[in-house]
């Protein structure tokens, strides 16, 4: 098969840059841990309030500036719809769905996962800033998907 | 130029003037024609209602529900309309080709084509009782109707029959010609069937053994997780079954219709097997943010997905070589006067030549979008449906229409006109506009939070959702002035269907199809061999997925019985 001398500088610009670009997002994910959100805890969706985690969903402090959020997504809301913490703070979210499938999202910030039930899933966030986070479910779950949501309120020392 | 391929261009010249497409097959042809274009008005006044909605502009009657408006969008201009115009497409362009069809795979081809269209009017039936509102990616536990499912099945069995009807046309012209390099059409329609087939056994899987026999009560619970994989790896090679429907229209309509032939035919082979080989190992890069599925496997899969990144390439080059050599025989000179002596004038041009500059921002959307980590930052997120206007909206329905203008007049017998031709101009510009205010828009607001598929709402007057609707650009209105403007270029496309199906005055219009490329003759055998290719993918697939698969299976969580109550 015949490649043009152009064709084979476009080629090996491309496969070069591609391969450049593969080994950035690899290291990165794998030597710096920026992966994607993948954790691979089992619930029973049907029997949550018997789960170990889940039958207390809230707000627990682990440490002076570290938070675990434990959450349950369900049409068409969170349980808790409002958490509370101090400016500064780093709260792990661990969400699982007592129906179908939801994300917890948190505009303008990376804490954005979908929530399947039977799963958990987690993303950590450090809230620097004071004011009413906004968290809402970008995964189409229903007639009322449009309205589920939550809040963060990181309040000023 | 040797002389077996002097010989060679000689014969094929003559033989692509006496090859017309068939009338019968014509017949054929022009029915799904027809489909595809009633199902695109439908859609595109859906999307209307949709975007005024969400801009808060009107409110909808009672009787119907946004997200049932939004399952009709999805289904008819993403599954219906691609669908129908693109066996259309294959149908006279295998006739063409490779000869009229005999009159049993022609029959095939109208069973097929029955089959089909008794699914999509049952699926139509049951989104308009508002039934199935559970969009067109119908994630589990959400449950439709049973007959939802139904509807589905036989969509796809009739993509089955009648992509055997095509497969059994193509290699009974290779049974006939042995040793001789296939037509490109027919090539590229069978790596592009072969794609359909492999990559809809997995929507069929689920369909079949999970969600039917749920929705029928026969089982109580379902296996979300796998559902959900079995649906991607269906849904990204999706993509490319309409996207390779297009780029056929680039490679072998185009440098016919600019007074070209296509810069090389081997190359063009390689693309689409490489197209075969690597988008379907790759459905995970849609299920990166969700749990269940290790960073290991979405990575490699990632990977893949960046792979298909090489055919993109080889494509671009290709054409634009195409166009490059064509204009400089035509007398352009310097570094770019070649582009001067291009048919901007003409639409069956022009169409396609915007789709192939909007895949540029297009294509860079979508590397974002795989790129594992930063997918967090849109996932979800309007930016999605932004890309996707872009990529299947704009480069493959800009195709699409390029090609109508003188697909429906070669099937009807009539001429394209100048009258057509303009129509198609200012079909063009108008939908490049609306689709620069709704996709840009869409992509902006998608990179602040903004979430995808869901009906207007603020949250409670929550400011980070009332900034979506006071943005200068970056604005749900303009989202909504964008979807006005392309339902303007619909109803305009909707006329130009109109005109050249019925109105137009009798006559003849040229099927452009470019000679083979002359080192047809020297086409590597190994591109020729299909067994090579189904196995490589085949052994790709088994990579990527039986692992994960086997663990989704036998490691699943308890299972999720029917949530239908939630899209009433």
């Amino acid at each position: 098969m015949h490649l043009h001398k152009y064709e084979k500088i476009w080629l090996t610009f491309g496969v070069g840059s591609l391969i450049l670009f593969l080994v950035v997002l690899g290291l990165s994910a794998f030597a710096f841990g920026h992966q994607p959100p993948s954790h691979m805890g089992k619930v029973d969706s049907q029997n949550l309030d018997q789960d170990p985690i889940f039958s207390e969903p809230g707000l627990e402090q682990i440490n002076e500036n570290t938070y675990k959020a434990t959450i349950i997504a369900q049409a068409f809301g969170y349980s808790p719809s409002r958490i509370e913490v101090p400016e500064g703070s780093t709260v792990l979210f661990q969400v699982t769905s007592s129906d179908v499938v939801h994300s917890f999202t948190i505009p303008e910030t990376n804490v954005n996962f979908m929530v399947t039930p039977g799963h958990i899933n987690m993303a950590e966030h450090t809230f620097d800033e004071a004011g009413e986070y906004l968290v809402l479910c970008n995964e189409y779950c229903g007639t009322g998907h449009h309205y589920m949501s939550m809040t963060i309120e990181v309040t000023s020392p | 130029m040797t002389q077996s391929n002097l010989a060679y261009k000689e014969t094929l010249n003559e033989v692509e003037e006496e090859m017309e497409v068939h009338p019968k097959d014509k017949k054929l042809a022009m029915a799904h024609v027809y489909v595809a274009y009633v199902a695109f008005i439908i859609g595109v006044f859906g999307g209307l209602l949709q975007g005024l909605v969400r801009g808060g502009m009107i409110e909808l009657p009672g009787w119907i529900t946004y997200y049932q408006i939004l399952t009709v969008h999805g289904v008819l201009l993403a599954l219906v309309f691609t669908t129908y115009i693109i066996f259309g497409f294959f149908f006279a362009g295998m006739s063409k080709t490779h000869g009229a069809f005999p009159s049993g795979l022609r029959k095939l081809g109208w069973v097929g084509f029955t089959i089909l269209s008794a699914g999509t009017a049952l699926a139509a039936v049951m989104i308009l009782a508002n039934e199935a509102s559970v969009l067109y990616t119908f994630y589990a536990p959400l449950q439709a109707h049973w007959l939802y499912y139904i509807g589905l099945t036989l969509f796809v069995v009739g993509t089955w029959v009648m992509g055997s009807a095509l497969l059994a046309h193509f290699f009974n012209w290779k049974k006939a010609h042995p040793g001789q390099p296939t037509p490109l059409f027919g090539y590229m329609t069978t790596a592009t069937l072969l794609l359909w087939i492999v990559a809809s056994i997995g929507v069929a899987v689920t369909v079949l053994v999970q969600m039917l026999p749920w929705a029928l009560g026969l089982t109580d619970e379902i296996n979300v997780l796998l559902s959900r994989t079995l649906f991607w790896y269906f849904g990204h090679p999706l993509v490319y079954f309409w996207l390779m429907p297009a780029y056929m229209v680039w490679y072998l309509v185009i440098p016919k219709i600019i007074g070209g032939r296509l810069f090389s035919g081997s190359l063009a082979r390689l693309a689409f097997a490489l197209f075969l080989l690597f988008s379907i190992p790759v459905g995970f890069h849609h299920q990166l943010m969700e749990s269940g599925i290790s960073e290991f496997w979405k990575f490699l899969q990632t990977v893949l997905t960046f792979v298909v990144v090489v055919p993109s390439l080889l494509t671009a080059f290709s054409i634009f070589a195409t166009f490059e050599q064509t204009g400089r025989a035509k007398g352009g000179k310097g570094l770019l006067g070649w582009l001067k002596k291009l048919p901007w004038g003409d639409a069956r041009f022009f169409a396609p030549f915007m789709g192939m500059i909007i895949f540029i921002p297009a294509g860079a959307g979508g590397l974002i979008n795989a790129s594992f980590q930063l997918n967090a930052v849109i996932h979800n997120t309007l930016w999605v449906v932004g890309h996707f206007h872009l990529t299947v909206g704009t480069t493959v329905l800009l195709t699409f229409f390029g090609m109508s203008y003188w697909l429906i007049p070669v099937l009807t017998g009539r001429r394209f006109t100048k009258h057509a031709n303009r129509c198609g101009i200012v079909q063009t510009w108008l939908w490049a506009i609306g689709m620069f205010f709704m996709s840009g828009a869409m992509h902006l607001l998608g990179l602040f939070g903004a979430p995808r598929r869901t009906a207007y709402g603020t949250y409670g007057d929550h400011p980070q959702a009332m900034q979506w609707f006071e943005g200068i650009f970056t604005s749900h209105v303009t989202v909504a002035i964008g979807g006005v403007i392309l339902t303007a270029a619909g109803v305009l496309m909707f006329y130009n269907f109109i005109y050249l199906s019925f109105l137009a005055p009798k006559g003849k219009t040229e099927f452009p199809m470019t000679p083979d490329p002359i080192d047809t003759p020297n086409t590597p055998k190994f591109l020729e061999n299909w067994k090579l290719w189904i196995g490589i993918a085949i052994v790709l697939i088994i990579f990527a997925y039986t692992i994960p698969i086997y663990q989704m299976i036998v490691d699943a969580p308890p299972g999720s019985p029917p949530f239908n109550f939630l899209i009433k």
